[in-house]
């Protein structure tokens, strides 16, 4: 295993479109602003869009195109492959460091993304990213649920430790909650990758808070912090920044304190335990997010 | 040995090697062994054995994949086609010229069979897909290799993991190129053997050479009452000619081979034949049954591999002609008959009562047994690769006395039922070859003939029947026991 024994690597896996990308790079901006954590963030998603927000940028050049510009992974060079973070996150300024690369992958409906990941986190640890002095977090943001088995690559042995789920009190994200941990579960004996908690980016639908707690529980997992929704998010990310970075004294960068907080000194660290598409069912029913139904009515048609 | 001790000895034999595995595992292999009577009627395939089913995982099969049944037996051997092994490097560098399908022409000018074109796939060609390079290699193709008279891209495993579309690469590049390029979709994990790659490289050339997709012109075409194919016949160390000259001295005229030393163009016209002479029925009788069915085409198997089947054979095949076959039939086969006699006189006395073991591919397991007899050899053990119910049923009637029957036996059975039956011989393939000649026992290759051949037809057998003295008789076994193993 690359890097140095006191080097933590965590993951934020999630539903697409629950916030993975926002809610992880805030996160990792308070930790490295506020606690001083230098960190790198490994982007596993063919969008590449895990770094825009410490980059200030749209986009950066991500491992996988320069290597198809370039002709091989070979050719490519860590400079051009990973980037350092701009204003707070700069390796000159107090505090902590950030530094960030993309895996990217294929257009979609060609070739395999998941290899691509592979590829990606294996030139990164060949090239030494991960024995870069002073780091103490390499974060990997990986893309929707664990789908095949390159999306599952950060939670393989030697990889990710600690993985995050971020979700919200919807259905489809529960479920995808549920799935992750299945797959978490199935490398937790072999690779020694634990469940860390539940982020819940708060969608403010019913009983939200509720829910999350109730699935944690389930899932032998704490809800790590109850992100609430803020417009201010919104706000920075049309400046390419993060909330710590546009606006220091917010309550919505007071939130993403406290979790950077959570998870720098997180010790619980678990084997989840999944449950079963019914169970998750009965609770949705529970909570009221789903009505009752009249298994006679099934199958038919709204009357006009 | 007695027939009632031989077939205790074997039943024996396989009820021992059973008891090595646990419980799930001897279940399973129990089917696929048996022991074979000639023409017994209560059996359903020789020996009661089940086959093509999926290996039992952990053991050492000899089994090839559908790759190696399209790129490697069925489309390989087409001298004027280029056939690109689409993937990674290693499945068309190590399968490269190893089958020794003989063919006429200037190698890298107008034919092509013991290169190897690969389209060399990299990790980007996985992350990315592979399309474009395909495209690339056959471009390049056209322009180092322009008297190539088509292309047929022979899928590796990753294309249909990635799901890359090699279909329409094929058909804008045909359009393009106004070519024959056939996509094989033959990746290695579909099916059970390589048994499935036949079939599905059978289908494409049903598919992509039929029915004028081929650019000949077919109404120049002369034909005659005499014409026939050569279908499962691949030309190994020369087997298809040393089988045509027999069919041509007896009026025939052979149109095609399929597919040892093939151009494009006879496969194309071979719908225009009066008889398909089909040989391994396991890897061709799909395109035949096609060709009977579309073109109202007959076809019938032969074996040409020992004269008594050779002869069976050529009067089968006069039989379905008129009298002025017959009788040059007659004539090819008394013309011969010295030769044999003289061939069996040298070789007979010499291999006579020796027992064999086989195990091999298609045919040959049960095609070969009667080129043994004819020396006075005894078959007391064979089995097939890949085969199906059929070619177990066709068994039957070629075996002499009670023979075990192994399908898709894997090392260690094929070795265990060789200590225990002891045979003079085996003959298998070349996966197989060391561990037997390390235990000091003869051994021939009957893949592709240990660099000899041809096999088939009558010079074929003169130079088997020496092949197998050779082997059996070379002093050299005098010489393989360790000096601490001798007694005294």
């Amino acid at each position: 295993m690359a890097g140095a024994a006191s080097l933590r690597q965590i993951a934020f896996y999630g539903k697409g479109g629950i916030g993975k990308s926002t809610t992880s790079q805030n996160t990792l901006a308070a930790m490295s602003h506020y606690f001083e954590k230098n960190i790198m963030i490994v982007g596993c998603d063919p969008k590449a869009d895990s770094t825009r927000l410490i980059l200030h940028e749209k986009a950066q050049d991500t491992i996988l195109s320069l290597a198809a510009e370039l002709g091989t992974i070979e050719d490519v060079e860590m400079e051009q492959a990973r980037l350092w973070g701009k204003g707070l996150f700069d390796k000159e300024t107090p505090g902590g460091w950030i530094n960030c690369a993309e895996s990217g992958g294929p257009e979609p409906g060609v070739g395999c993304a998941g290899r691509g990941v592979i590829t990606a986190i294996n030139f990164l640890e060949e090239e030494g990213a991960y024995d870069e002095e002073g780091l103490d977090f390499v974060s990997y943001d990986v893309l929707g649920d664990v789908v095949c088995g390159g999306f599952a690559m950060p939670i393989r042995e030697g990889k990710a430790q600690e993985i995050y789920i971020v979700m919200s009190g919807e259905m489809m994200a529960m479920y995808a909650a549920n799935n992750i941990s299945k797959g978490i579960l199935k490398y937790a004996n072999t690779g020694g990758v634990r469940l860390a908690g539940l982020v819940c980016n708060a969608r403010m639908t019913d009983k939200e808070y509720d829910l999350a707690l109730e699935l944690a529980q389930r899932l032998g997992t704490q809800l790590i912090h109850f992100v609430p929704r803020n417009n201010i998010v919104q706000h920075a990310e049309l400046r390419r920044m993060t909330v710590v970075e546009y606006s220091p004294y917010s309550d919505q960068a007071r939130e993403y304190k406290e979790l950077a907080r959570k998870i720098v000194y997180n010790d619980m660290k678990v084997i989840p335990t999944p449950i079963t598409m019914d169970e998750l069912e009965e609770l949705l029913l529970a909570f009221g997010l789903e009505d009752e139904v009249d298994e006679s009515q099934v199958g038919k048609a709204a009357e006009a | 040995m007695g027939p009632e001790s031989l077939e205790a000895k074997q039943k024996a034999a396989i009820e021992e090697i059973l008891k090595a595995y646990p419980e799930k595992a001897a279940k399973n292999r129990e089917k696929h062994l048996g022991v074979g009577s000639p023409n017994d009627e209560n059996q359903k395939t020789c020996g009661d054995v089940r086959s093509n089913k999926k290996t039992v995982p952990g053991v050492m099969s000899q089994r090839g994949c559908a790759y190696a049944g399209s790129k490697g037996v069925v489309w390989g051997p087409v001298k004027d086609m280029i056939h690109i092994s689409h993937g990674p490097i290693g499945c068309g560098q190590y399968s490269r010229a190893g089958r020794r399908n003989y063919y006429i022409g200037v190698t890298g000018v107008d034919t092509f069979v013991t290169m190897n074109f690969s389209s060399d796939f990299q990790e980007n060609n996985i992350v990315f897909g592979g399309d474009k390079k395909l495209g690339k290699c056959i471009d390049e193709i056209e322009v180092l290799f322009p008297l190539n008279n088509g292309i047929t891209v022979q899928s590796e495993c990753p294309i249909g993991l990635i799901g890359d579309d090699i279909g329409a690469v094929a058909r804008v590049k045909a359009k393009e190129l106004d070519k024959v390029i056939v996509p094989v979709n033959c990746e290695g994990f579909r099916g059970v053997s390589q048994s499935l790659g036949h079939h599905i490289a059978n289908d494409t050339v049903r598919d992509f050479i039929f029915d004028g997709k081929v650019n000949v012109n077919t109404s120049d075409v002369e034909t005659t009452e005499y014409d026939v194919a050569i279908i499962g016949d691949y030309n190994i160390g020369g087997d298809a000619w040393s089988s045509r000259i027999l069919l041509e001295e007896m009026g025939l005229r052979v149109v095609a081979q399929w597919s040892g030393d093939a151009t494009l163009k006879e496969m194309a016209l071979t719908p225009k034949v009066k008889l398909n002479l089909l040989h391994c029925y396991r890897s061709m009788n799909y395109i035949s049954r096609h060709m009977e069915k579309e073109y109202g085409i007959p076809w019938i198997e032969y074996n040409f591999f020992g004269p008594s089947q050779t002869i069976k054979s050529l009067r089968k095949i006069a039989a379905f002609f008129d009298e002025s076959v017959q009788k040059k039939c007659e004539e090819v086969i008394a013309k011969y008959q010295p030769m044999i006699d003289a061939v069996i006189a040298k070789y007979k006395p010499r291999l006579e009562g020796k027992t064999v073991m086989l195990f091999v591919g298609g045919l040959r397991p049960r095609h070969v047994i009667g080129a043994y007899e004819d020396l006075g050899m005894e078959v007391i053990g064979t089995g097939y690769e890949f085969a199906h119910d059929d070619d177990y049923k066709r068994t039957k009637e070629e075996i002499f006395r009670s023979t075990v029957i192994y399908d898709d036996v894997n090392e260690y059975e094929l070795e265990a039922f060789v200590k225990k039956l002891q045979p003079d011989l085996v003959a298998s393939g070349i996966k197989e070859k060391y561990v037997f000649q390390k235990m000091g026992l003869p051994y021939r290759q009957m893949h592709s003939w240990d660099y000899s051949g041809p096999y088939h037809g009558y010079d074929g057998f003169a130079i088997f029947a020496q092949d197998m003295d050779l082997a059996i008789n070379s002093p050299v076994w005098a010489h393989s026991k360790a000096p601490w193993e001798k007694e005294g």
